[in-house]
């Protein structure tokens, strides 16, 4: 395998070649209103272009106006041109020649960019019979390819599934495939891995680096992390408000950015997104919140065969002292959501000891808990939808107020939501909006204002960064730690990337399939971690680095063991150390030193109660 | 999907039995019976009558004697029509309905999709903004005003079709009935259709499938169609539910000889055993026709099929 090219020999091979697709003062204006503002940028063979910006800075509108699939609202004028061809004002014929044979696209949002109704095989082979004119035969052999180079595990298996069979990275590979079937000299890469786990995300930036060198091709990336471009782009542009406002190779951008706001967006990809500070005043007390041998099983319903049962959480115990953050670390599906649901007693299907405050509620009938609930608040990941789009920003915050504090009369819910509002950083101008008048990250302060209102004891924060933009969510990150340290309150965290909670968590627990992998404090476990688990989390997460990431990226292992049968550790398929014993039994829970845990089978205590590593 | 189809035909047995036992003892329970109405009766004529048909036994024993002939395919004779066996004026009236009914329905489907597909395709064209106050007057009309206005206009005036009446093997006949049962159907499955298709077609696969270069006309019709079709298929259960009341207007209406009559008659006469047939034959055509809609719908999203019980 060759070594990945420096960028610097890239940007030789790519200033010889012509500019595969160049734009020229491209703009896009919605009703007179310029959302894309005269943008010029070229890619060339054999080079990628990192694009960045926030959400709203135009960026992803760009490159769909240039391919003809802006909104029919849109009004697009300037210049693109791809080889010889101008695309702006070209025909819908000429460009359907073009899209998915020369230039392959690949959108955000995995889960929805697949036809729900036509099986894997068919919407893979679709392209190619179009396109290339082959038979069906060698369209499904090509397809076979495909999967297999996108390193699906099952490939023959995956042409007969249908989208919702598969996970969102699987998904995002079979879209890969699709965007790579016709062999497209330019590929464009729309927030590729920004719906996706840490360790997806790492395999899908390893993939594409793996593409960009056997193929040589265009590569377009357009993100809002500069993370994501580390080691992959050879030039960088910088976009804000519809302009691009830097453009440079990636050493200078990366090293040397000229513009503030270039600066501002590259420290946010530097730093974890909630900040470290000094632990919150330890209270004394019984745990906030207690689980014991907490188990969660649901019955999966489907044709006969398929019938079982799915243990979503395997006997976790845990407790948040009072002031105490604690970060629940893993890949979705690994049953940190229902972790968290559980113990809130928020799913019906729960088995083991739940404690809230020192008091066993595991049994309580929900009237009775709902006292105790203004206590325990939750913050959810997706801001938008969490919240009733039919009420203001004023009712939104002081519902909790009117439930949990009958005695308020309206004058005094106003002055504690104005007050509250103020204090999540909200223009009190904004109360009397609704939540789709709102930014990602304005409607995220709503959210934490409901649940802060009512002073809880504890929050749970369930992935409350994942959807928003890289400055936002270190904006929200940082009101989140602030608002714990004023309050004293404990802070549960919900993530799947162990970076984010880097500094701002004391304890981290992972878990892996539903069961207890690792529990330690949080600098223990980021400077010498157990679990072999664990540190495939830290593996994963993108450094902002040119000089570091391909480094990094060249490690990852580019395919995901299928999910073992039960019995044995349930991550040995996945396990660079995994041996027969791995198999035959389910590692032990055992203490690996002053509070720190891990369940598995290369460390236990020899007889001289010494840990072996 | 057959073992889906399966369970839910066998689904049907138990609410259809639901269904008529509730029939059976509420038709009883209403005021009048079979013979009050008619013209003065002795008393003595009266009570021979009821004893005739066993209505002066126990309901227990009558629901039990009617669940017996049931099972062995008798549904009974009729009171108020000289006699007849209920089977027979089903036999002989079902063809005529079931073939006007299963005309609108096809009509109301494929002229609804059609012309939702064109508003949408022509966003603001002729077809896209008349479509909004068409239907809204077609659904406004009651089909009592709606068939004589067309009878007088295409039959009367024109003279290419017949007025009313019905022949056997004359499709003609069916024609003007047909169109006027189906027209508040094609209404809503048009306007369902343009606003599902609209939404569809801003999804994220849609772009995913222009950005492969597939081409409008097969994006339309291979990615969007289907999903699109969702709401509509869901439709189809109260549309038929619409067309068993809508035929008891129009078979009067257009003077066609189909099973509508029997279902007024037979609860105006308290024509017990007219009404308990009538209730069987469009109990069971609108359970069908709701097992159809899931069916399709199953068809159309594979997640349906995944997840079904």
């Amino acid at each position: 395998m060759s070594s990945i090219p420096t960028s610097a020999e890239a940007m030789g091979a790519a200033h010889e070649a012509p500019a595969l697709l160049a734009l020229h003062a491209l703009s896009v204006h919605f009703a007179g209103v310029p959302v894309v503002d005269a943008v010029s940028l070229a890619v060339r063979a054999g080079e990628c272009l990192g694009v960045v910006g926030e959400s709203g800075a135009g960026k992803s509108l760009t490159f769909l106006a240039a391919l003809g699939l802006a909104p029919s609202a849109a009004a697009v004028s300037g210049r693109a041109r791809f080889g010889a061809t101008e695309l702006i004002g070209c025909t819908e014929r000429a460009l359907d020649a073009l899209r998915g044979r020369h230039i392959g696209l690949v959108f955000q949002d995995p889960m929805g960019a697949l036809t729900p109704h036509l099986r894997i095989g068919a919407q893979l082979t679709e392209p190619i019979l179009r396109h290339t004119g082959c038979s069906r035969r060698a369209a499904r052999a090509r397809a076979l390819e495909l999967l297999e180079q996108v390193r699906l595990a099952a490939p023959a298996r995956c042409l007969q599934q249908y989208p919702h069979e598969l996970s969102g990275g699987m998904r995002q590979r079979v879209l890969l495939a699709i965007a790579l079937s016709c062999d497209p000299q330019l590929l464009i890469l729309d927030e590729p891995t920004t719906a996706l786990d840490v360790t997806i995300q790492a395999q899908i930036l390893a993939l594409l680096a793996h593409i960009k060198r056997e193929r040589r091709l265009g590569l377009v990336l357009v993100t809002h992390d500069f993370a994501a471009l580390a080691g992959l782009a050879d030039r960088v542009a910088v976009m804000r408000a519809g302009r691009v406002i830097e453009t440079g190779s990636a050493a200078q951008v990366f090293h040397a950015p000229r513009e503030r706001y270039t600066r501002e967006l590259l420290q946010a990809a530097r730093e974890p997104a909630v900040p470290g500070g000094a632990p919150a005043a330890r209270g004394a007390g019984a745990p906030v919140l207690a689980v014991e041998d907490l188990t969660v099983r649901y019955r999966q319903r489907g044709a006969r065969r398929r019938r079982g049962e799915i243990v979503a959480l395997q006997a976790v115990t845990v407790a948040i002292a009072p002031g105490e953050s604690l970060a629940v670390v893993g890949e979705s599906g690994c049953g940190k959501s229902t972790l968290t649901r559980a113990a809130l007693r928020l799913v019906g299907a729960a088995h083991g000891r739940i404690a809230w405050l020192g008091r066993e509620v595991g049994a309580w009938p929900e009237r009775r808990l709902r006292a105790l609930r203004r206590d325990l608040q939750l913050i959810f990941q997706d801001p938008l939808s969490s919240l009733d789009p039919r009420l203001s920003v004023e009712r939104l915050v002081g519902e909790p107020l009117e439930i949990h504090h009958g005695e308020l009369d309206a004058q005094a819910r106003a002055t504690r939501v104005a007050a509250m509002l103020e204090r999540v950083g909200l223009d009190p101008a904004l109360a009397t909006r609704r939540p789709h008048e709102l930014s990602g990250g304005q409607c995220q302060r709503v959210g934490i204002a409901r649940a802060m209102i009512l002073a809880p004891r504890l929050l749970v924060c369930d992935e409350p960064l994942s959807a928003l933009d890289v400055r936002a969510q270190r904006q929200i990150g940082a009101l989140l730690e602030a608002l714990r340290r004023e309050q004293g309150m404990s802070v549960l965290w919900v993530s799947h990337d162990l970076g984010a909670v880097r500094r701002g968590c004391e304890r981290v627990l992972v878990l892996y399939q539903g069961a207890m992998a690792e529990l330690a404090p949080s600098e223990a476990l980021f400077s010498r971690p157990l679990h072999p688990y664990t540190r495939a989390l830290l593996a994963a997460v993108p450094v902002a680095d040119p000089d570091v990431q391909p480094g990094r990226l060249a490690q990852v292992r580019l395919t995901d063991g299928e999910p073992p049968p039960a019995g044995g550790c349930a991550f040995r398929t996945r396990c660079p150390q995994a041996t027969a014993r791995c198999t035959e039994q389910r590692p032990p829970w055992i203490e690996a030193g002053a509070g720190r845990w891990v369940a598995c089978h290369h460390f236990e205590r020899g007889a001289d109660g010494m840990l072996r590593g | 999907m057959l073992g889906y189809a399966l369970r839910r035909i066998a689904g049907i047995v138990p609410v259809l039995l639901i269904l008529l036992t509730v029939s059976f003892f509420v038709i009883r329970l209403a005021p009048g019976g079979p013979f009050a109405a008619a013209r003065a009766l002795s008393a003595r004529t009266r009570a021979e009558l009821r004893q005739r048909y066993g209505l002066d036994r126990p309901l227990a024993v009558q629901y039990a004697a009617y669940l017996r002939a049931l099972a062995h395919g008798d549904l009974g004779r009729s009171y108020s029509l000289r006699d007849e066996p209920v089977a027979g004026l089903i036999g002989a009236g079902l063809p005529v309905s079931a073939e006007l009914g299963a005309a609108a329905l096809a009509l109301g489907a494929l002229s609804g999709i059609a012309l939702g597909m064109a508003a949408v395709l022509r966003r603001g064209g002729v077809i896209d903004r008349a479509l909004a106050p068409l239907a809204a007057v077609t659904l406004a009309l009651p089909s009592f005003v709606i068939g004589p206005l067309l009878a007088l206009i295409v039959g009367v005036w024109l003279r290419w079709l017949p007025v009313a009446g019905w022949q056997p093997d004359t499709p003609r006949d069916l024609v003007l009935p047909a169109i006027t049962l189906a027209l508040p159907l094609i209404a809503s499955i048009a306007r369902l259709t343009r606003a599902s298709l609209l939404e569809v077609l801003n999804a994220s696969y849609i772009r995913t499938a222009r950005a492969r270069g597939l081409g409008r006309a097969r994006v339309l019709w291979r990615h969007a169609l289907r999903p699109a079709l969702v709401p509509v298929v869901s439709y189809l259960g109260p549309a038929a539910t619409y067309l068993v009341t809508g035929s008891l207007v129009v078979e009067s209406v257009f003077e066609l000889p189909g099973t509508g009559r029997y279902l007024v008659m037979g609860a105006i006469d308290r024509d017990y055993t007219l009404v308990m047939g009538m209730v069987l034959v469009y109990g069971t055509l609108t359970l069908l026709a709701n097992l159809g809609a899931d069916l399709l719908h199953a068809w159309l999203d594979p997640r349906v099929r995944h997840e079904a019980p």
